[in-house]
């Protein structure tokens, strides 16, 4: 047997709809790799309700509950009740949504969950827009980003308000484990999805997946655009544990600029707006730090 | 599609899947360049396997390299840049 | 088996325990709340091996029900009014991912302004879902039909949901003495629930996947349309089981008093039909024939028991505790167009009354009788009319 970086087994088949290039996808293989067979999975409105593919046909060979848009927590809550109601201890319910379902529509049912205390993990695949139905901004849009709903225009409309923070939101709820993930790093994101399967309560993901149509990058570049948005830290990688920090340090650390250029949807940027944008980068890294270093356990 | 239904009598229930998609959707089709790999010059970190969003790479069984699945890889070209051998080539389809 | 002096709510809550649901998922609204406070009892104390989903709305009530059910497991949840009407979206997604989930729905005034009392534009507005809709008149009536509703919805060939409904306070509050089955009884009756196919990592399947126009999403609908005509018979068939163990049945999904030589016949649903049986038995009293047609079953429509109806009747009165805006009360435009194709049709005349828990008195009741024979003598003298509403002062 030859020795492969993440795990051989494949839980999605080819065949897919899946956009070339598209990070969502390599997540969720990745995802299933970390989980195994015996996952079930509830999947609300997203590009992963579509990419399957249509009745009979379907690429996701673990039982797939598809869902209403809102509903991804709460179904996933249904089942783990329905296991446990028949004794069925060993297998991972896994909520696997988009950045809309999750953080604008679903965040109800998440915040519920996750109160609860329900024995699920959530993962929240961030293309960072309504990609699915055509790129219309949700609350992950970056600020800075255009989209179908924040055009740019005479006016400057596009993206004026910073992206919401799932991960911090679910640490705010005294979550067991929740950590941020991006699948330019898959041996990082399969470790972290491993190590969420293996606490029992809410765990919550959250991974970056880039997305060539809605991002308006090449397709051969969403891996290397990932790391960019590490390596920046636009996307900060970081796990909170029962309540502390740890932060992933990037290598070699690049600007917002670096980043942003790679993508059209930042294109109408001008230096100063990029600037501005690199001091709350900034600012918000060396609040993780402080974090980092205040929540350390002695 | 051997076992699609003719009629409602054929079906179930409810919209419950039954087949998986790689023989139904063949997305090779898709594709406006095609991956080339030389695997004389493969180093076998299976970086490209690992990248793959289409899970069109097999790693061939000996380990001395990787082939293309053409039925359904997209043509993204994510293993051509990823490949720290360069080895992988993007070649326009006919 | 024991009697008990309990209300419709905990009635409710015994049928769940008596059914052996095994998930329930549920949200907190009066005047439900005795619901779900019971079946937590029952849950906490142990009488009931379940599952009880504490969750943070009606919503996400029905989508944890729905995907319970999709795992395997017998649910039951309880709202009412505006509860009802947020889980709207998931009550089409349960028929449609063909789960027989149980629900008690308590009927009261959707706001504003805000009313907490009998009205049932709740229920009524869940018309096209594809849920069976059963309308209790009593304790006993809302205890039997949650148990009989398992078995009608988890039948191979329906797998369908359902709700029972209580009026706010007429039953979900009124204290009446209720048998409450034995357990074994209920066993013997009502098998587990075990779907063909389930969420199962053995035989992993898609569950909801997406149908194309030229695909089979129309057919997919035909076949809701099917199992909910077949339930029309299994309705019957289970209460004729439910009948043979305990003596009790309803009437079927039209529930008929003194209607065999009745001229003139009130149609109702709910609990008001307990007091128009008062006022029918005493105008029978006077030599009148008057009858009572309680529509116990909402969906599946019972259109053949209604036309029979029609064929015997001169003229009927449909009461409506609910409207609908721009054209009349919906009990009243289904039982209309039930009886159009018939030859020789019964006048038919719509009365609104009861909106908002406003009470339906016998003398109400009488008027509605009075107004159904001047029908009969002199003809149809408006298609529908408001009762008991304040109206200006003429002159």
């Amino acid at each position: 047997m030859v020795k492969t970086p993440v795990p051989a087994e494949e839980n999605v088949a080819p065949g897919h709809m899946g956009c070339p290039g598209c990070g969502a996808c390599l997540a969720l293989r990745l995802a299933l790799k970390a989980l195994g067979k015996r996952t079930i999975m509830t999947v609300p409105a997203c590009c992963w309700a579509v990419m399957p593919g249509v009745f009979p046909y379907c690429s996701i060979q673990i039982p797939v509950l598809f869902t209403a848009f809102e509903t991804a927590a709460a179904s996933a809550s249904g089942v783990r009740a329905a296991l446990d109601a028949k004794g069925q201890k060993d297998i991972n319910v896994l909520a696997w949504a988009g950045d809309g379902g999750t953080l604008d529509i679903g965040i109800q049912a998440l915040s519920g969950a996750v109160e609860r205390r329900d024995n699920i993990i959530y993962i929240c695949y961030d293309n960072e827009a309504y990609m699915n139905t055509g790129i219309q901004r949700s609350s992950s849009t970056p600020i800075g980003a255009w989209t179908t709903t924040t055009p740019v225009g005479q006016t400057r409309a596009w993206k004026s308000e910073p992206k919401k923070s799932g991960v911090e939101i679910m640490a705010a709820h005294r979550i067991p484990y929740t950590a941020t993930a991006c699948v330019s790093y898959p041996e990082d994101f399969v470790k972290k999805v491993q190590k969420a399967a293996s606490i029992v309560g809410p765990k919550y993901l959250q991974v970056l997946s880039p997305c060539p149509a809605g991002w308006k990058s090449d397709p051969e570049r969403s891996i290397q655009i990932g790391r960019l948005a590490v390596e920046s830290t636009v996307w900060p990688m970081y796990e909170v544990e029962d309540g502390v920090y740890t932060v992933r340090k990037p290598a070699k650390k690049v600007s917002v600029k670096d980043y942003f250029r790679t993508q059209g949807r930042f294109r109408h940027l001008g230096e100063k707006d990029i600037e501005e944008i690199q001091k709350t980068v900034d600012a918000e890294w060396e609040l993780l730090l402080k974090k980092e270093t205040m929540t350390a356990r002695k | 599609m051997s076992r699609q239904p003719r009629s409602y009598k054929d079906l179930p229930l409810a919209p419950i899947t039954y087949e998986d998609t790689r023989e139904a959707f063949k997305t090779g089709s898709w594709r406006t360049f095609k991956p080339v790999v030389d695997n004389s010059r493969c180093k076998k970190c299976w970086i490209c396997w690992k990248f793959c969003p289409d899970m069109s790479i097999r790693i061939l069984e000996d380990g001395t390299g990787v082939e293309i699945d053409y039925d359904h890889c997209k043509g993204c070209g994510i293993c051509a840049t990823e490949c720290p051998a360069r080895c992988i080539e993007m070649v326009p389809e006919d | 088996m024991a009697k008990k002096l309990i209300n419709g709510n905990y009635a409710a809550a015994f049928g769940a325990k008596l059914a052996r649901a095994e998930v329930i998922a549920a949200y907190p609204i009066t005047p439900q709340t005795a619901v779900v406070e019971q079946v937590a009892d029952f849950v906490a104390s142990g009488e009931m091996k379940a599952r009880y989903v504490c969750v943070e709305s009606e919503h996400s009530a029905m989508a944890a029900c729905i995907a319970a059910a999709s795992a395997g497991a017998r649910t039951f949840t309880a709202t009412s009014s505006q509860g009802l009407l947020l889980m709207h979206e998931l009550l089409h997604w349960a028929t449609g991912a063909r789960t027989p989930v149980v629900m008690v729905n308590v009927n009261r005034a959707v706001a504003p302004p805000w009313s907490v009392w009998a009205d049932q534009t709740d229920s009524i507005s869940q018309r096209d879902t594809g849920w069976m809709q059963f309308y209790s008149e009593s304790t006993q009536e809302e205890l039997d039909t949650v148990i009989m509703s398992y078995k009608v919805g988890e039948s191979p060939d329906i797998m369908l949901p359902s709700f029972t409904t209580e009026d706010a306070f007429f039953l979900s509050h009124t204290f009446e003495p209720v048998e409450i089955p034995s357990q074994e009884l209920v066993d013997g009756f009502l098998p587990p629930f075990r779907p063909e196919i389930r969420l199962d990592v053995e035989n992993p399947r898609g569950f909801g996947s997406l149908s194309m126009p030229h695909q089979w999403y129309m057919e997919l609908r035909y076949l809701i349309a099917e199992a909910m005509d077949r339930a029309r018979e299994r309705i019957l068939r289970v209460e004729q089981e439910w009948k043979e163990l305990t003596g009790r049945s309803y009437g079927g999904p039209l529930d008929e008093y003194r209607t065999e030589d009745a001229d003139v016949v009130l149609m109702n649903a709910g609990t008001a039909a307990s007091t128009i049986r008062e006022v029918v038995d005493n105008l029978r009293r006077e030599g009148k024939r008057v009858g009572l047609a309680r529509i116990r079953c909402f969906r599946p429509f019972p259109t053949e028991e209604i036309r029979a109806l029609g064929r015997r009747v001169h003229t009927i009165g449909v009461m409506d505790r609910c409207y609908t805006f721009g054209d009349g009360g919906p009990f009243f435009t289904e039982v209309k167009s039930a009886l159009y194709n018939l030859k020789d049709r019964p006048a038919v005349k719509n009365f609104v009354v009861g909106i908002g828990g406003r009470d339906i008195t016998m003398k109400t009741v009488g008027k509605l009788y009075d107004n159904l024979f001047r029908i009969k003598a002199g003809g149809l003298d408006s298609e529908k009319e408001w009762i008991d509403l304040k109206r200006p002062e003429v002159g």
